[in-house]
């Protein structure tokens, strides 16, 4: 046990009273247990396997109680800052509780229902009793049975069999510096029922310099040939720690399509669990890390073949400048009977300044033999070859280092099928590159 | 004792007269004979037991036993250490290319025992030397404990080629006994553009735990591995190498082929670490990993970790099993499947047995 984690043993009692569904005897009963295996192993250390390359100690030097009372308004600043997805049905939240102004949720199709936790837990106590905490468990749980036994909000939403969503689904979690010292333990809950599709972007923005700290976790359900397109980008404040753990079930002949952006915080892990529980299914997850300054970004998959005749690709990237430090973590467990699996991973990392540390652990574990299983992973800098015939071409050594390193990551996003959260995230992108010329990372 | 050399297969007078090479035989952690040593003698070279060795070149071996590998490093060399009774050690003076290839057999005899022999080789400035191990041991029902430590020290310019065939007992078909192979290699590229380069031929032991590794202190050094795992029924092979990157335009190669049979688990771990000074350095990883059968495992867990931007530093890696294609063109000119399935399992292991000294028949 970690001194931390005995700092919050002490304190859990005092928090339980404000922790919404109080008065549901199973969750009450899923809180304790879920506190009862946090209290046993506390905070992960980088013994833990899984936490090799990052040091928690940063996080686990005070505690950050969960937000519990109401929170402020949300600052006439920011309206501005939320990325405008057109006619997305968008739920809001500030500093981790639900927030109405700025939602636009109350006008979706029939047969999709847009919540936020507090409200399912009154209004649909018994979906949420269904489909929280299942089975599809990661290898180190500490944060998923913290966020368990403190949740206090976060998104739900179903989509009925057959629905096909038109509009994306937009999450926005925002924190100001009146959450300072605090953590917002956010649980979002996604069910694709059979045959439905839906497009979610879930972002997160900071808007101060205080420290704060968002633990979240999505369990995801994507049933028979239902097709989820999900969209992430972290931009929390540059003092902030942002935990995440998605974990996503998948059924036969369902689509899962993830793209993850991360260029928020001073220590941010974005972990994604995929269950691929049925055959035909299509798995995409891709993402970026952009690290400058001096953040540590951290992107950890794991993708399990549970079922034959799946398939799931996989591509990351990192540009990595100053004193920042990125780490890639991606695991392919093809189990036993899961034959005529294609899994195909890869993950490539641009070191900018000589301050800069990138590292990267692909991981195959595979125990059937009929499958075509590959990974690559490359860490340099820029090729200089590139950069020679651009500035052959009389392009100057910033503009052509800038050039070549928008290109390395932009076209990551040709893929994102939905044009407004492309150009949000291409517009995020953007901002991150114009400020990398301006800090000397490529000096 | 010779006379178990013989029917092993290893005859030493015969392996000499046709191959010119120097042998060392270890017996149960015990040097029973070393041939050669006068010729070696000749041109300076220092081959002989490790027991001897201390004896008669104390300056040489408190100078380098234990500063690549500590006695702290990990459990076993802790117990190799502690305990180790003899082993090989090779001097190579300045400037010197070893007239021959060195080679030492190790056994393990005796029931429920520990074989813990120390290998320790020097080369020093400009010199060369290759060096090629091969192990075997007795079929029994109890397990039996190999921990070794090897230490290679490669100064400016130097080269040390060290090739392992590593055959011991794996157990039976149920996998009961068989050796625990749990060995400590490594090498330190002390000098500028000097080489280490480790070749290894796994077939053997119930449970192997090796990952030969090389420390590129000198500018423009080299390391290379080169290894190939067999496993079959239970064993588990667990191998791969560590390349830690320190000096300038330092470089490595890493090519590893597995391949598993039966309900085997055969793991490539392995580690390429850049540290800030290593600028240019440039390493390449390739993983290749063959399932035969559907109830074995091929894993592989490569770290890599780059501390400088001028670095770099390549992975790949596959697995997967015989291609159908493959099978089908060797069917196709009349060989049976199973001389199918065999040649291409050769194939692929190809690169790797040809950096080994004395090439094994097909």
């Amino acid at each position: 046990m970690t001194q931390i984690g005995s700092a919050y043993i002490e304190r859990y009692p005092e928090w339980q009273n404000g922790l919404p569904g109080r008065n549901l005897a199973w969750l009450s009963e899923l809180r304790a247990d879920a506190f009862a295996r946090f209290a046993e192993r506390g905070f992960p250390t980088r013994k833990t396997e899984a936490w090799k390359y990052t040091n928690l100690a940063p996080l686990a030097k005070d505690v950050f109680a969960p937000q519990t009372a109401a929170s402020g308004k949300m600052p006439a600043t920011v309206p501005a800052h939320i990325p405008d997805l057109g006619t997305a049905h968008r739920i809001v939240f500030v500093n981790g509780r639900a927030e109405s102004d700025g939602s636009t949720h109350n006008a979706l199709p029939k047969g999709v229902r847009l919540m936020t936790l507090g409200e399912a837990l009154k209004e649909a106590p018994d979906l949420i009793a269904d489909h929280l905490a299942t089975d599809n468990k990661p290898e180190e749980p500490a944060f998923l049975d913290m966020n368990t036994a403190l949740m206090t909000e976060g998104a739900v939403l179903t989509i009925e069999p057959g629905v096909e969503l038109e509009a994306p689904v937009h999450l926005f979690f925002l924190t100001t510096d009146a959450a300072a010292r605090s953590a917002m333990h956010l649980r979002n809950l996604i069910m694709a029922g059979k045959g439905s599709a839906a497009t979610v972007f879930e972002s997160y923005l900071g808007t101060g310099k205080a420290e704060y700290w968002t633990n979240v976790v999505t369990e995801i359900r994507v049933e028979e040939k239902a097709r989820l397109h999900h969209h992430k980008l972290q931009s929390e404040g540059e003092a902030a720690y942002h935990i995440a753990m998605t974990l996503t079930k998948i059924e036969d002949h369902a689509t899962y399509d993830s793209f993850a952006m991360s260029l928020g915080g001073s220590l941010a892990r974005n972990e994604i669990r995929a269950l691929l529980d049925g055959s035909g299914i299509d798995c995409r997850l891709n993402g970026i890390n952009l690290a400058r300054q001096r953040p540590h970004l951290d992107t950890t998959t794991t993708i399990d073949h549970a079922k034959p005749g799946s398939t799931c690709n996989e591509t990351y990237k990192s540009v990595v400048g100053d004193h920042a430090e990125t780490v890639f973590q991606g695991k392919i467990i093809v189990r036993p009977d899961a034959q005529k699996t294609a899994a195909h991973q890869l993950n490539r990392n641009l070191l900018l300044s000589d301050e800069a540390q990138a590292n990267t652990k692909p991981e195959l574990r595979i125990h059937a033999d009929d499958v075509q299983c590959s990974h690559g992973a490359t860490v340099s800098e820029l090729d200089e070859q590139a950069l020679f015939y651009l500035r052959s071409r009389g392009l100057s050594e910033n503009a052509a280092r800038s050039l070549l390193t928008e290109a390395f990551v932009t076209e990551m996003l040709d893929d994102i099928e939905n044009i407004s959260i492309r150009e949000a995230l291409r517009h995020a992108m953007a901002d991150w590159l114009a400020g990398l010329s301006g800090t000397g990372g490529q000096a | 004792m010779l006379s178990t050399f013989e029917k092993l297969g290893i005859p030493l007078k015969e392996q000499e007269a046709l191959a010119g090479v120097a042998v060392d035989a270890v017996f149960d952690s015990i040097s029973v004979a070393t041939t050669y040593k006068e010729k070696l003698a000749e041109v300076g070279v220092i081959f002989c037991p490790m027991s001897e060795a201390v004896a008669n070149h104390p300056e040489l071996v408190k100078k380098y036993l234990g500063s690549v590998v500590p006695y702290s490093d990990n459990f076993f060399a802790t117990l190799n250490s502690a305990v180790f009774s003899d082993g090989s050690f090779v001097y190579v003076p300045e400037g010197v290319r070893c007239p021959m290839e060195l080679s030492t057999y190790f056994r393990i005899n005796a029931a429920k025992t520990g074989q813990f022999e120390r290998t320790l080789i020097v080369a020093e400035k400009g010199s060369y030397v290759s060096y090629l191990e091969g192990c075997t041991a007795p079929m029994r029902d109890e397990n039996q404990l190999h921990a070794a430590v090897v230490e290679l020290v490669a100064m400016d310019d130097a080269e040390i080629k060290y090739s392992t065939v590593q055959n011991w007992y794996p157990g039976d078909k149920d996998g009961k006994g068989g050796i625990y192979n749990f060995v400590t290699k490594r090498g330190a590229c002390r000098g500028r553009n000097s080489k280490i380069s480790w070749t290894q031929v796994e077939t053997g032991s119930a449970i192997t735990w090796k990952y030969p590794s090389c420390i590129l202190q000198g500018d423009n050094s080299v390391g290379e591995f080169y290894s190939v795992a067999t496993t079959s029924n239970h064993q588990q092979a667990d191998t791969g190498t560590k390349m830690i990157h320190i000096g300038k335009n330092t470089r490595s190669t890493i090519i590893s082929k597995g391949i598993s049979a039966g309900q085997s688990q055969n793991t490539y771990r392995g580690l390429v670490k850049i540290l800030g000074g290593a600028a240019n350095a440039r390493n390449y990883t390739q993983c290749d990993s063959l399932l035969l059968g559907d109830r074995c495992g091929a894993h592989t867990v490569p770290y890599i970790e780059s501390r400088n931007r001028t670095a770099h530093v390549e992975h790949e890696a596959t697995t997967s099993k015989i291609s159908e294609d493959q099978l089908f063109y060797c069917n196709q000119r009349g060989l049976s499947q199973e001389d199918a399935v065999s040649t291409s399992a050769r194939k692929s292991s190809r690169n790797c047995r040809s950096s080994l000294p004395l090439r094994p028949r097909n």
